[in-house]
């Protein structure tokens, strides 16, 4: 059968594609102007080509230096964040019960740190550290210990390191607690009779279950702590210096603090870049996984191929042409 | 390899001071003698799992005990009693080679390594595993997967019983009957105490030498194939072993005769004893029923329908309210619909309150 053909079925896209092209396209390409051009204020601007690009993957000048150091300091903090959250995460997953009421309320103690907004996060740990009125703060330096995020790099790193894994450790131990209860029960009583002990369980049963629950944990996080700007900012603000200062923090400052458009333009694609690249490898292995295990579930029901070739349809003759 | 004995086993889901109707198994007290192919039969929810269970140490019985042998294991956990188990759908052990998913319960046992490689050969060896030995088991098909269970249970050489619990519900027919020989096949080279659970009669009769019928959390009987055929010792043994199952007809029933609707039956043996105010039947299997053309002295039935089973015909017949089944001989037609029934008095049993009563010679 002939497809109608109709081109004014184009203006049915039409809608969607000026909202995209508004709401996506449009900004980005500004920005995309702007990562080319450098401006004194007063809406005027000069063409500078890649310059920016070049200054900023480049460590010997000012713009490279800050931005290298905060990827730096950002990819250190990515991967602190997941060597603590994702253990912390299992244990926490696999020391909750199973059944009962307690179900219910350690999802919902776990589920209350991911409901509260960014920067409340901040102010209260903002707060919780501060040496002279916050719990943390005063008790720790009773106690005798040093202990002033403003002042040292090392407590503000600690302090803010505490607050993600504070916030985001119930995300992974529920991902991973979902992972767990998917586990049908034969495996355990199997691993009971197999006589296996509780880490044989947990290797050989828990663990691989859980790894693709495990993977997307991994990913969400390190993307989502490679983006973080709100509850740092809060706290430290980016300092003392610029120890805590993240690539989007910088970004920020040198937009909004220092008004120089192209630099941050250049910087915030050169970000980007990076997060779609994350996003890419996220995708292909997410959709690998899916494919591997699709082939496996084909592979199950191959044991008949008797009755599968008896059960053929005869294909249906065409009517010949002319006739009809 | 030991003996099983239960003694006084019973389980409630709900506590031992639930009423024992609600029991999901019922008192029992029987034995498992070593080396026994035995076959756990009853419909769903009789209790045959749980009974499996309370075996395995998955469930610890509300009452009574568990004796491997003369000793107690009642309170041992599950890893202490040299249980081997397979479960209804095939477990394995994702990351693991087929070899490692063998060796997993010697390993966890701290066998040498050199007498786990020996008995993972010799179990590969046996179940036609040989070549995957070194496979990841994920990528294999649902039975050769089942496999690895049953090799999984079959590895140990010190286990008590092996316990099946519906092993072959996911394996296609053909090849459900050529594991069940295997499985045959295994219990005579290893001598090992086979436990089996189902729910169907032809896999419970072809694969055991003794067969446990439950129903309703109680066990009813236990005997070769031929006795449960020939001799059901309650009435829901005669119904759900043979196909049909067993004519079970309200009778009165006075020495060696028995009467439906005024009709005589003769009895092979005398039944004077019967416990008063019990509710007396009759039961005969349809092989030993046979349809005539209708004669004075025979009980009359209605013909419903003949069913031809390829070898042997049988007859679906109404007496009053009652259906039964009937042998239908060569040739056998009724012009009417109506046809005489003549038993075999040696294969008519009586049954009050559906238990088998024995009579006197």
């Amino acid at each position: 059968m002939d497809k109608t053909v109709n081109q004014k079925a184009w203006f049915l896209v039409l809608p969607v594609f000026l909202v995209v092209a508004f709401s996506a396209v449009l900004p980005l390409m500004t920005v995309v102007n702007y990562s080319m051009q450098d401006t004194f204020g007063n809406n005027q601007f000069f063409w500078n080509g890649v310059g920016w690009f070049k200054e900023l993957l480049d460590p010997s000048t000012d713009l490279g230096g800050r931005f290298l150091a905060s990827l730096g300091r950002n990819l250190f903090f990515s991967l602190v964040i997941l060597a603590i959250e994702v253990p912390l995460g299992i244990v926490v997953a696999l020391s909750m019960p199973r059944e009962g009421w307690t179900v219910a309320a350690c999802l919902v103690i776990l589920a209350l740190p991911l409901l509260i907004p960014w920067n409340v996060v901040g102010t209260i740990w903002q707060i919780f550290g501060r040496p002279d009125i916050g719990l943390l703060g005063y008790v720790l330096n009773a106690a005798g210990i040093d202990y002033n995020y403003v002042s040292n790099d090392i407590d503000a790193w600690v302090t803010v390191i505490v607050m993600d894994v504070w916030h985001w450790t119930s995300l992974v131990a529920l991902l991973c607690y979902a992972g767990l209860k998917s586990i049908p029960e034969a495996y355990y009583q199997a691993a009971q009779i197999d006589g296996a002990s509780r880490w044989a369980v947990f290797k050989a049963i828990q663990l691989p279950k859980m790894n693709r629950v495990l993977l997307i944990a991994v990913l969400l996080r390190f993307m989502d702590s490679f983006m973080i700007y709100t509850e740092p900012f809060v706290v430290t603000g980016g300092g003392p210096g610029n120890s805590t200062t993240f690539v989007s923090i910088e970004l920020v400052k040198i937009a909004l603090g220092q008004f120089d458009l192209g630099k941050a333009a250049a910087l915030s694609l050169v970000y980007n870049l990076i997060i779609l690249i994350v996003c890419w490898i996220f995708y292909t292995v997410m959709t690998n996984a899916g494919v591997e295990r699709k082939v496996q579930a084909e592979s199950e029901p191959a044991s008949e191929p008797k009755s599968a070739a008896a059960l053929k349809p005869v294909p249906v003759l065409k009517p010949k042409e002319g006739v009809a | 390899m030991a003996r099983i004995d239960l003694v006084d086993l019973a389980h409630s889901y709900g506590g031992n001071d639930a009423p024992q109707d609600s029991f999901a198994l019922k008192p029992v007290t029987m034995t498992w003698r070593q080396g026994g192919a035995y076959a756990l039969l009853g419909p769903s929810g009789c209790g045959k799992t749980t009974l499996l269970n309370v075996i395995s140490g998955i469930i610890t019985p509300s009452r009574g005990q568990i004796l491997f042998d003369g000793k107690d294991i009642t309170p041992l956990s599950t890893q202490k009693r040299n249980i081997a188990q397979v479960f209804q759908f095939p477990v394995i052990y994702d990351t693991m080679t087929v070899g490692q998913n063998l060796a997993f319960p010697l390993k966890n046992r701290g066998v040498p390594k050199a007498e786990i490689d020996k008995r993972v050969a010799e179990i590969g060896r046996l179940l036609d595993l040989e070549p995957y030995l070194n496979r990841k088991a994920t990528r294999l098909t649902a039975d050769a997967k089942q496999k690895i269970s049953l090799g999984r249970g079959l590895v140990r050489s010190d286990v008590a019983a092996v316990l099946f619990d519906e092993p072959l519900t996911v394996i296609d027919p053909e090849l459900k009957w050529q594991l069940r020989s295997k499985l045959k096949a295994l219990h005579r080279e290893l001598d090992l105490t086979m436990i089996y659970v189902t729910h169907d009669q032809t896999e419970a009769l072809t694969f055991a030498d003794t067969v446990v019928v439950m129903h309703d959390g109680r066990v009813v009987q236990s005997g070769t194939p031929a006795q449960l055929f020939d001799k059901p010792a309650h009435t829901f043994v005669g119904y759900f072993i043979g196909s049909p199952g067993m004519n079970i007809l309200p009778a009165e029933v006075r020495g060696r005769e028995a009467r439906i609707g005024g009709h005589v039956i003769a009895l092979n043996r005398a039944y004077d004893n019967l416990p008063a105010g019990a509710k007396i039947e009759i039961g005969v299997r349809p092989e030993f029923v046979e349809v005539v053309a209708p004669a004075p002295g025979l009980l009359t039935a209605k013909i419903e329908r003949l069913d031809d089973l390829g070898r042997i015909r049988f007859a679906r017949a109404r007496l009053g309210d009652a259906k039964l089944a009937a042998r239908a001989p060569a040739g056998f037609t009724s012009a009417d619909g109506m046809a005489g029934l003549k038993f075999d008095p040696s294969h008519v049993h009586v049954y009050a309150d559906s238990l088998l009563v024995e009579g006197a010679a």
